[in-house]
């Protein structure tokens, strides 16, 4: 227990807690997104954020960086980071529209039990951290480090560097695009309908297949970009990245009510600070124990989380 | 597809037929036999058999007759009440433990801490399931999940027992009924776990014949029914969980007993999940299914060499394949056979 280095940089960690529960929303989404349409937690959606880091990771290779270069200006940098997110956009939404086609349709329509669904999930993900073990030979993947993370701006023990800053602006916007897309298009009518009412939504006119399939493309694009911005931050990344990041990330989406979209963003931010704050105290190899710990928690005390399932109006 | 289902349920239905006329004895010889055929299988000496790089008699103890011990007890959880636990490897992990602190600090025997190691995990079970089990099944798999692979970091991070690098010489079992257990002889530990396998697939029959196995059917089919209908769903869940936690300890204790040094890093998500495999493929809730299933899922990695670096792909392209086309896995449960028949 050393709460010295808590005391001493709180507002650096507290930026970083935002930083990592930006990264940790735009994955969490796809986990809230998907539940709302299917009720069932889409549990490869880990490994479709893992895709993306590994796509990610691939492109900058074919630009042929040693790491050792001077960082990039900062428009090439944006340029370059621009395309790595769409990239990894791409192959994460196309993965995850994939998994759903093998993995949850047949099943689905079939009318299986939820046991089913999740085993053939999970079956679903182990394939794909080990096709990219045995493609990586389960090695630490390094980023090269394309931008200066010095400080540009000191107050206190507060440290801005242009990577955070990037996370930080960047997950904004996404996160603003993503509001107008639910609630101001027809697909994201869709969404809201399926969540709410399934049946009614069948008899409205609404083609739920099409709609389950644009959920898991929306799901996969945020996983994606979300990729792109955690291989900025962390700048590494192996074959198992998904699981711990996804428990991160599931955790926050129960934290805010698993089918809540706003409760994504708040759960991901508020798990974001105190996973900073508890491992500066307790040591950073106790973070995914406390994250566990927090789940369990919230899973005991409140199911629905800090806000609710709102996004449909009752549980069927 | 169809023909294969077809022909192979009627060779089962054919037995199926014998065993109902065949009387007590015609029963208990059919049992003599086929045990007796299994406690023989290590004087098989067959090029055929054979694997490549392990003998076989090594393969029958890891992973085959461990796999099916394991699978028996995970079996009584996913299996017979429908709770999909992950996080299986924990208990093993945990008897593992058990038996290599208890046996080095401890003056402690092997037979004497095998009830420990199965204590602990029980307890482990108590824990976990006491506040997971209130929930559905979606997040309880993802709780246990969590759980298994909380164990593993605790162990890494914990040095009293021996952080990542593990513990190593552990005693092993000592000599019983003048049978000697040496780490050269992987056979006597297949008797020793066949034995303790037919003991508790006694235990899980004798178990599922009566109101623990009729109150975990009711919850696997359909939990808010069995709840109104006064099964006390929370009760029957915490024990299935507690009974495959034992076995998954006692396993543990067996494995660390054999193999003399262990590390955290043997009880990862891996294993829960080849265990999980053996279940869903081998016919989820039907014993004799799921030790098929753990027979066959064992052996071909080992046989196939090559294959060994893609099993967990295999497994899991298994899982998928097998909920897609046939969920209820190569041999079904029976009873459910059954009442579709009827209700046709």
């Amino acid at each position: 227990m050393d709460f010295s280095i808590l005391i001493s940089n709180f507002w650096s960690l507290g930026l970083d807690g935002i930083v990592v529960g930006a990264i940790y929303a735009l994955i969490s989404l796809g986990y809230t997104l998907v539940y709302g349409v299917l009720r069932l937690i889409n549990f490869a959606h880990s490994e479709i954020f893992m895709i993306g880091t590994m796509a990610v990771y691939f492109t900058i290779l074919q630009f042929g960086f040693t790491g050792y270069e001077d960082p990039l200006p900062l428009i090439k940098f944006i340029g370059i980071f621009l395309l790595l997110a769409v990239v990894a956009a791409v192959v994460s939404g196309g993965s995850a529209v994939l998994l759903e086609i093998v993995a949850y349709r047949r099943l689905r329509i079939m009318g299986a039990s939820r046991l089913s669904s999740l085993i053939s999930a999970i079956g679903a993900s182990f394939v794909l951290v080990e096709v990219f073990r045995v493609m990586t030979d389960s090695k630490n993947l390094d980023f090269p480090r394309l931008i200066n993370k010095d400080p540009f701006f000191t107050w206190g023990t507060l440290y801005l560097s242009a990577d955070k800053v990037l996370v930080i602006v960047g997950a904004a916007i996404i996160f603003f695009i993503l509001n107008r897309i639910i609630n101001h298009t027809k697909l994201g009518m869709g969404i809201r309908a399926v969540s709410q009412d399934e049946r009614t939504a069948i008899l409205m006119g609404v083609n739920v297949n099409r709609i389950i399939s644009y959920t898991f493309l929306l799901g996969g694009v945020l996983a994606g970009v979300g990729s792109a911005f955690y291989m900025v931050f962390y700048e590494t990344t192996k074959s198992n990245v998904g699981f711990l990041v996804g428990i991160s990330a599931f955790t926050a989406a129960v934290l805010g009510g698993i089918g809540n979209v706003k409760g994504a963003l708040y759960g991901s931010f508020a798990l974001g600070l105190v996973q900073q704050y508890t491992s500066a105290v307790l040591g950073y190899n106790w973070r995914d124990v406390v994250t566990f710990v927090i789940l369990v928690l919230v899973l005991l005390i409140k199911p629905t989380g800090l806000f609710g399932e709102a996004l449909q109006k009752a549980r069927v | 597809m169809s023909g294969i289902k077809a022909s192979s349920l009627n060779l089962r239905n054919k037995f199926g037929d014998w065993w109902e006329s065949a009387n007590a004895a015609q029963r208990t010889i059919f049992r003599i036999v086929v045990i007796g055929i299994f406690f023989a299988l290590p004087m098989l000496n067959n090029p055929i058999i054979d694997t490549p790089e392990t003998s076989f008699t090594s393969v029958l103890f890891y992973p085959l007759i461990m796999f099916s011990l394991m699978a028996v007890g995970l079996n009584v959880v996913v299996g017979k009440s429908g709770i999909l636990d992950l996080g299986y490897v924990a208990f093993f992990a945990i008897g593992a433990y058990t038996h290599a602190v208890m046996s080095i600090h401890t003056p402690l025997n092997f037979w004497e801490i095998l009830p420990f190691a199965m204590a602990f995990a029980m307890l482990a079970g108590v824990i976990l399931g006491l506040p997971a089990l209130r929930l559905r099944g979606d997040y309880l798999a993802i709780i246990t999940l969590g759980f298994g692979e909380i164990v593993r970091i605790v162990a890494v991070n914990t040095e009293a027992i021996g952080g990542a690098a593990g513990i190593t010489d552990i005693p092993g079992p000592s000599s019983v009924l003048g049978i000697e257990f040496t780490v050269m002889d992987p056979r006597t530990y297949y008797w020793l776990t066949l034995t303790l396998l037919l003991l508790v697939i006694w235990g899980v029959l004798r178990l599922s014949h009566r109101k623990p196995g009729r109150a975990w059917e009711a919850i696997r089919e359909d939990e808010d029914v069995a709840e109104f209908m006064g099964v006390a769903t929370l009760k029957y869940k915490l024990w299935a969980f507690i009974i495959g936690g034992a076995v998954g300890g006692l396993a543990g204790a067996i494995y660390a007993s054999q193999i003399r040094s262990i590390q955290p890093e043997m009880f990862t998500l891996n294993l829960s999940i080849m265990i999980l495999a053996c279940v869903v493929f081998g016919g989820m809730g039907n014993i004799w299914g799921v030790i098929l299933g753990a027979v066959i899922l064992g052996y071909i990695p080992e046989k196939l060499r090559f294959l060994s670096d893609y099993r967990i792909i295999f497994f899991g392209l298994l899982m998928v394949v097998m909920m897609n086309i046939r969920p209820n896995g190569l041999l079904p449960r029976q009873k459910r056979e059954k009442f579709q028949e009827k209700s046709k």
